[in-house]
């Protein structure tokens, strides 16, 4: 009998129990209903009855189930399914005794009915417990992001002696600029091999922080003033029907997934860059530069900005608009002297945001910029970036506690902390905004 | 200091150029993100449509001891056609001659798979092949023995080392599995969650954490749910890497904060007099809820779900390091096989260096795009179709 197995058994069975659950309740409603006036109606009563007699086994069983997983791991290997299957009375056993709870707490419902029992109220109880416990399961992904992130981050900064795994500084990390991991892998290879010696592998993230910079600076440098005056032209200028069709074909442009702007990132913006580039004099430009990927990031990210700067210049008052255009200033002006400057916290969070989603971005780096951590100025040359280096780490058959695995979660955790600066700054911006306004 | 009327005249004409130029900006703008577009969507179809065609030749199929063998299939066919004819097609021939005995020593000529090089060359790309081989094939498409037909290889196989033999039909099959698995996670809990903290939660701090948490996971970047897809779904829960179900938890909890912020707008967005009505005639919280309030808002609450589904279908990122790059050449039986998805398909055949696999991919990522302007224009649809005034 497998885990799977386990699991499909007690979930039937809870759902059989409740549904006899609700109709015995129903019947023994409906019967103390002839005796004296029902305070809830059957159907509350057997509602009452199910929730009982399916909730009980599932939460138990639940329960459970954590505990079994955040037993620790040392006596034996994998998981949950060596204990199961180390012994083959197990599941069985637990599975007759979460049915057994389900039946008890059944008959224990059912008892409680009188034609003065609450059902309603009780039951509006269970409900409530259970929405409180669906939202402490979403915040339980944050915890979840955290905990994971850090933990193996940690790891990754004090190393492991008995794997030999020596730790990596936090300063070497952030300031280091040579990044070579692949000796790690040479080294955890050849441990046993005692005797060879092997080149330290280097955790300076620099080259890396670096190519993450350029690559968003040239993404930003494309799609913010694009972006801007979309967004101004579409709000200050465009008639009605000019607006509904335009912002329907940009928000086109944001719901294309990033693979497909990989793909064209790679076969079709690569080559155009290169050959423009060698026309120009350029020698030797790399097909995987780092300019390719930020232009196709610019225009990924072009509706983001020009969408959310298009929500604060709509949402700046029209007495402001109309108070400046009644003391002869021409349109431009009244844009760019007086709604502009009202609308700027909206438009430096619009920026900010955009900022974190090109941190962020994976599938266009990953396909179109290079695996090395090179340090570099010149936008022509291949460089990496956080994003890339992560999955390179993750994909492919590694050990799971090889320091560069590790290593993608201390990159994961330089990401994660620096989205979520921007994007809390850029929240606390915008609200202040609103506030201004009252909006 | 009193100024001429023509300094005035001058001043105001510079003005009015500086008004020209800043509203030029705009519509330069505007026309360079809808070129970008255009220019996109045309290069993806030129592209992608030729794959949809694929070469076939007609060939005389002999099977005897000699083609019967692991090593002598490709006597199945006239040396001339050695070439020609797909490896994939020929490779099957020993097996099934094994399964169908009758069938030595008898021939049939039928319309087979040509190779990639062959189907290239009569799109006009880069191939491979010899000049000798050039001519042959040029000599037989006069005959009309080769011929472009409609490639339903493509929709009906799975993944192949041979670009002829590719299609998409693991990655469709894992798609929907993925996109279940994620909807039965997300939708559930988050709706449960919505529920409760538009309508039952107290307004204190803990609410308010609990709402600033759930838009800052919205904005979190993908690859971070890799992550914990990672360490928790594969390693810490033991889900098998590169199974539908570790794909489907991942996105899951990726796709929560998205549907737990269109279901709030949704329930906000039914007029607080529904709720007190509902009070006023003797209904319970939940009563009020599950009568009145949520069949009110479910149109809102399905466009919500649509547009995050399309999000979760393109999603790719994530997916690549819970496994689901893998190479898979059979359908998924169960939850728990390794199986790909469209997107981590179309990037594996993006970075093989096998040119015919261009044109699959974008014809793949043709397809994808097809079905997400479909979920989107459904979700505007049903927006339009449902919005009402209160």
């Amino acid at each position: 009998m497998t885990l799977t197995f386990t699991i499909a058994i007690v979930l039937v069975g809870s759902a059989l129990l409740g549904l006899i659950g609700y109709l015995l309740g129903f019947r023994r409603a409906k019967a103390a209903g002839a005796k004296g006036r029902l305070h809830s109606q059957p159907p509350q009563h057997g509602g009452y009855v199910a929730s009982l007699a399916a909730g009980v086994p599932l939460l138990v069983g639940s329960i459970f189930g954590v505990i079994l997983l955040f037993r620790p791991k040392s006596e034996f290997s994998a998981g949950a399914d060596d204990v199961v299957e180390a012994s083959s009375a197990f599941p069985m056993v637990s599975t007759i005794v979460l049915l057994v709870l389900g039946v008890i707490a059944m008959i224990w419902g059912l008892r409680r009915i009188t034609s003065d029992f609450r059902a309603r109220t009780a039951g509006e109880k269970i409900i409530r417990g259970t929405l409180v416990g669906s939202a402490f399961l979403s915040i339980a992904t944050t915890v979840g992001i955290v905990a994971s992130i850090l933990f193996q981050a940690i790891s990754f900064f004090r190393g492991d002696e008995a794997a030999g795994r020596p730790g990596v500084g936090v300063w070497d990390f952030l300031s280091g600029t040579i990044w070579s991991p692949e000796a790690a892998f040479l080294q955890s290879q050849g441990s046993a091999r005692a005797g060879e010696s092997f080149a330290e592998p280097l955790f300076g993230a620099v080259p890396i922080f670096a190519g993450t910079f350029m690559i968003t600076t040239i993404a930003l440098l494309l799609a913010v003033p694009i972006g801007i005056f979309a967004a101004i032209y579409l709000s200050e200028y465009a008639s009605d029907r000019v607006r509904k069709t335009l912002k329907p074909l940009l928000e086109l442009l944001a719901g294309i997934p990033t693979v497909v702007y990989g793909f064209f990132a790679v076969v079709t913006v690569a080559p155009l860059v290169v050959a423009f580039f060698e026309t120009l004099g350029f020698e030797a430009v790399s097909y995987q530069n780092a300019l390719t990927c930020g232009l196709v990031m610019g225009i990924m990210i072009i509706p983001l900005v020009s969408s959310l700067s298009d929500d604060v210049i709509r949402a700046v008052p029209n007495a402001l608009r109309e108070g400046s255009l009644a003391l002869g200033t021409t349109r431009a002006e009244t844009v760019s002297r007086v709604i502009l400057p009202a609308a700027l916290p909206g438009i430096v969070s619009a920026v900010l945001l955009a900022i974190s989603r090109a941190i962020g971005e994976t599938m266009i780096v990953v396909m179109a910029a290079s695996l090395r951590a090179n340090l570099t100025a010149n936008p022509l040359e291949d460089m990496t970036t956080v994003t890339v280096r992560i999955v390179s780490a993750l994909v492919g058959d590694k050990s799971f506690d090889s320091a560069e695995t590790l290593s993608a979660f201390a990159l994961g955790l330089v990401l994660f902390l620096l989205t979520l600066i921007l994007n809390v700054a850029a929240t606390m911006i915008i609200r202040n905004f609103r506030r201004k306004y009252a909006l | 200091m009193a100024q001429t009327q023509e300094q005035y005249r001058a001043r105001l004409g510079r003005r009015k150029i500086q008004e020209k130029l800043f509203r030029a900006c705009g519509i330069g703008a505007l026309a360079l993100a809808s070129m970008f577009l255009i220019y996109f969507f045309v290069t993806i179809i030129q592209r992608g449509y030729p794959a949809f065609t694929q070469a076939y030749v007609q060939a005389e199929l002999t099977y005897n001891k000699k083609s019967s063998s692991k090593f002598g299939y490709r006597n199945a066919v006239d040396k001339e056609l050695q070439k020609i004819v797909s490896r994939g097609v020929l490779r099957t021939i020993p097996l099934q001659m094994k399964h169908n005995p009758e069938m030595m020593d008898t021939s049939e000529t039928k319309w087979v798979l040509a190779t990639a090089d062959v189907d290239q060359y009569l799109k006009g790309k880069h191939d491979q092949l010899t000049d000798a081989e050039k001519s042959t094939v040029d000599r037989l498409v006069e005959e009309g023995l080769i011929e472009r037909k409609f490639n339903v290889p493509f929709f009906t196989n799975a993944d192949s080392k041979l670009p002829e033999m590719a299609g998409i039909r693991v990655a469709i099959t894992g798609t929907v599995m993925v996109l279940l698995i994620t909807m039965a996670v997300a939708l559930p809990i988050g709706i449960m969650t919505s529920i409760y903290l538009e309508e039952f939660a107290p307004d204190n701090k803990l609410t308010q954490v609990i709402e600033v948490n759930i838009n800052n996971l919205a904005a979190i970047p993908s690859i971070i749910f890799g992550l914990l897809g990672l360490s928790i779904v594969i390693n810490f829960l033991g889900v098998p890497r590169s199974s539908a179900l570790a794909a489907g938890l991942t996105l899951g909890l990726m796709m929560l904060p998205v549907i737990i912020i269109a279901t709030r707008a949704a329930l906000r967005s039914v007029p607080d007099s529904i709720r007190e009505a509902a009070y006023g005639v003797g209904a319970s919280p939940w009563q009020v809820v599950a009568h009145h309030v949520l069949p009110l808002s479910l149109p809102g609450i399905m466009t919500g779900t649509i547009i995050s589904m399309a999000r979760a279908m393109g999603e790719t990122a994530p997916l690549l390091i819970v496994g689901l790059m893998a190479y898979v050449s059979q359908p998924p039986g169960s939850i728990l096989e390794g199986t790909t998805v469209l997107p981590a398909q179309i990037y594996m055949w993006t970075t093989d260096s096998e040119r015919a696999y261009i044109e699959r991919t974008a014809a793949a990522i043709l397809i994808l795009l097809v079905i997400l302007l479909i979920l989107n224009a459904g979700a505007i649809w049903l927006r339009n179709r449902t919005e009402r005034q209160w």
